[in-house]
């Protein structure tokens, strides 16, 4: 079973989010960068236990330059045979989609894993994209995936419940809570990661069809109004008339 | 030249997510100058409604074979529908059905995308909801085709009396790999991320043995329930209940927040909220700085009382 998991670089839940460069850029000062929880916790992680169960091979593949290694390196020693990084400065979703459908056409995988999203930008965009490109199914927000030869039975999230789809091989899948429990890696994991394969590709030529302009920060609340402990009716008076909210 | 929105449904009727993304829709026609036409895919039983929310067309592939959800092949209809309705920009829901669909057809039309929208464009830039809700990105979308996918609370509704007309879509449907087994829907529970209010309690409960009054509260005032993940974590709640930034993330009119101190990661999946209320013991508690209203004070002496407020108020 031949398995690419893409991982994109995010910084740390805790970071301080600020920008710089007139609001143009996020400020990475100080800033942690870790792998996207969702690529790692759960695609990585499910990916790896697939390929203990059946045997094969779990590449991981990234866009980036080349200060993403350390990242990439993390999840090698996290269990992953061996990583591809293709070489461009990250870009919009579409750009990197491209890349990464490149890459997938050229070596022919059974499946591709991906995080459901990434918690900088948040845009879910980057697997559905692969997946049309290549036009194979998509399956989106997977919260269990099991392989019983070349089929696939998945759970996925809908609306106020969980729907259990079939599916075949080869398809792109965004995996969620749920797929899989977080690994930390060991000491054995991190000093072999060292030896293991980065291949650096060269990128393809892609446009952007989209490009960030400024950030800002949400509006500072006005303050919290109190109310005391032993006057709740006060609360929901507060609710009813003045916010408007039951 | 139209404005295309995606309006899913779920059993037979129109999510409301599939509204909201209407009136964004129409109200950007509005702004436009241009038609505000739906897409309905599967069987759909309200689809008049629309006409309130400011749509005036409807394609409707009316198949009971669509009611089931590929995205694959979603993308392939509405990418049909771009072409006739000769479509400038497409709106979904960012919901699990637009998330999965409006990259598909992004790629196919090989067009810009912006998930997550909180407003209306200003000419090709949307600002969007990043770092997990802690801050706003203004991107600016660089194709003549324009997709975006809105956030519930994006725009303020404005519901009207206009009526739809609607248009049965023919279309080719394509075939995939794909085959839906089984739904398995969670009880009658409302869904956190289309409720209007949601009730939500942390370790300050002490055990899940005292959600009871929780659940009481959410039934008074016709909320959701939800937690902070170390109550999901260790097991007192379910995991479909944890909002915040590895969770769900919500933005409702009204989040109350019972026994939560407000970790950065919470409030990441609940600071989109319109209205919060903080009910904690510690006056220190991170939660009341995102507050807009808030009591110091033992949960389980507050608790009981709002629901006695809430049953008078409401009585």
């Amino acid at each position: 079973m031949k398995i690419i998991v893409c991982i994109s670089k995010a910084p740390d839940t805790t970071s301080k989010i600020a920008f710089t460069d007139g609001n143009s850029k996020f400020d990475e000062n100080g800033v942690q960068f870790i792998v996207n929880p969702y690529d790692e916790w759960y695609a990585l992680v499910r990916a790896l236990e697939l390929k203990e169960a059946n045997g094969g091979s779990v590449t991981v593949l990234n866009v980036g330059d080349a200060s993403n290694d350390a990242i990439i390196r993390k999840a090698l020693a996290i269990g992953a045979d061996d990583a591809v990084r293709i070489d461009a400065p990250t870009q919009d979703a579409l750009f990197v989609a491209k890349q990464i459908a490149n890459y997938v056409k050229e070596n022919n995988p059974d499946m591709v894993l991906l995080g459901k999203e990434t918690i900088d930008y948040n845009g879910s965009q980057v697997g559905g994209m692969v997946a049309a490109i290549l036009d194979m199914p998509y399956v989106s927000l997977a919260s269990k995936l099991d392989m019983n030869g070349t089929t696939a039975t998945i759970e996925r999230e809908i609306e106020g419940g969980v729907e259990v789809i079939e599916t075949s091989t080869p398809f792109v899948l965004s995996a969620a809570k749920g797929m899989a429990e977080a690994r930390i890696p060991n000491m054995r994991g991190i000093m072999a990661a060292r030896t293991k394969p980065l291949n650096v590709v060269a990128a393809i030529a892609a446009d952007n069809a989209t490009e960030i302009k400024s950030f800002s920060l949400p509006p500072a609340k006005t303050g919290c109004k109190y109310v005391d402990a032993d006057n709740v009716e006060q609360l929901i008076d507060l609710l009813h008339n003045e916010a408007k909210a039951i | 030249m139209s404005v295309l929105i995606y309006t899913d449904s779920a059993d037979g009727t129109l999510t409301k997510n599939a509204f909201e993304a209407a009136n964004y829709g129409a109200l950007l026609a509005k702004k436009e100058g241009k038609t505000a036409t739906a897409v309905v895919l599967g069987e759909a039983s309200d689809i008049d409604k629309l006409g309130a929310y400011g749509i005036t067309k409807v394609l409707h592939v009316n198949e009971a074979a669509l009611n089931n959800f590929d995205p694959q092949r979603n993308a392939a209809i509405i990418a049909q529908a771009v072409t006739k309705e000769n479509a400038t920009t497409i709106i979904f829901p960012h919901d699990y059905s637009g998330k999965a669909t409006a990259p598909m057809l992004a790629a196919k039309l090989d067009a810009g995308l912006v998930t997550g929208a909180v407003a209306l464009p200003e000419g090709n830039t949307v600002r969007k909801a990043v770092f997990s809700g802690k801050a706003f990105a203004d991107v600016e979308i660089k194709t003549a085709i324009k997709i975006i996918s809105v956030l519930p609370n994006a725009v303020d509704k404005q519901i009207g009396e206009g009526s739809v007309a609607v248009e049965n879509f023919s279309c080719e449907i394509p075939t995939t790999r794909l085959t839906v087994k089984e739904v398995k829907k969670a009880s009658t529970e409302l869904s956190l991320t289309e409720a209007d209010i949601v009730v939500s309690a942390g370790r300050g409960l002490k055990g899940p043995e005292n959600w009871g009054m929780i659940e009481e509260l959410a039934q008074e005032l016709g909320a959701a329930t939800a937690c902070s993940r170390p109550v999901a974590d260790i097991g007192w709640r379910p995991h479909h209940e944890h909002v915040g930034q590895t969770g769900i993330a919500i933005r409702p009119n009204l989040y109350i927040a019972i026994g939560i101190s407000g970790a950065i990661q919470h409030l990441a999946g609940v600071n989109g909220s319109k209205t919060i209320v903080v009910i904690n013991t510690d006056p220190e508690a991170p939660f009341f700085k995102a507050a807009d209203y808030g009591i110091v004070g033992d949960a389980f002496e507050v608790v009981p009382k709002m629901i006695a407020a809430v049953k008078k108020l409401k009585g």
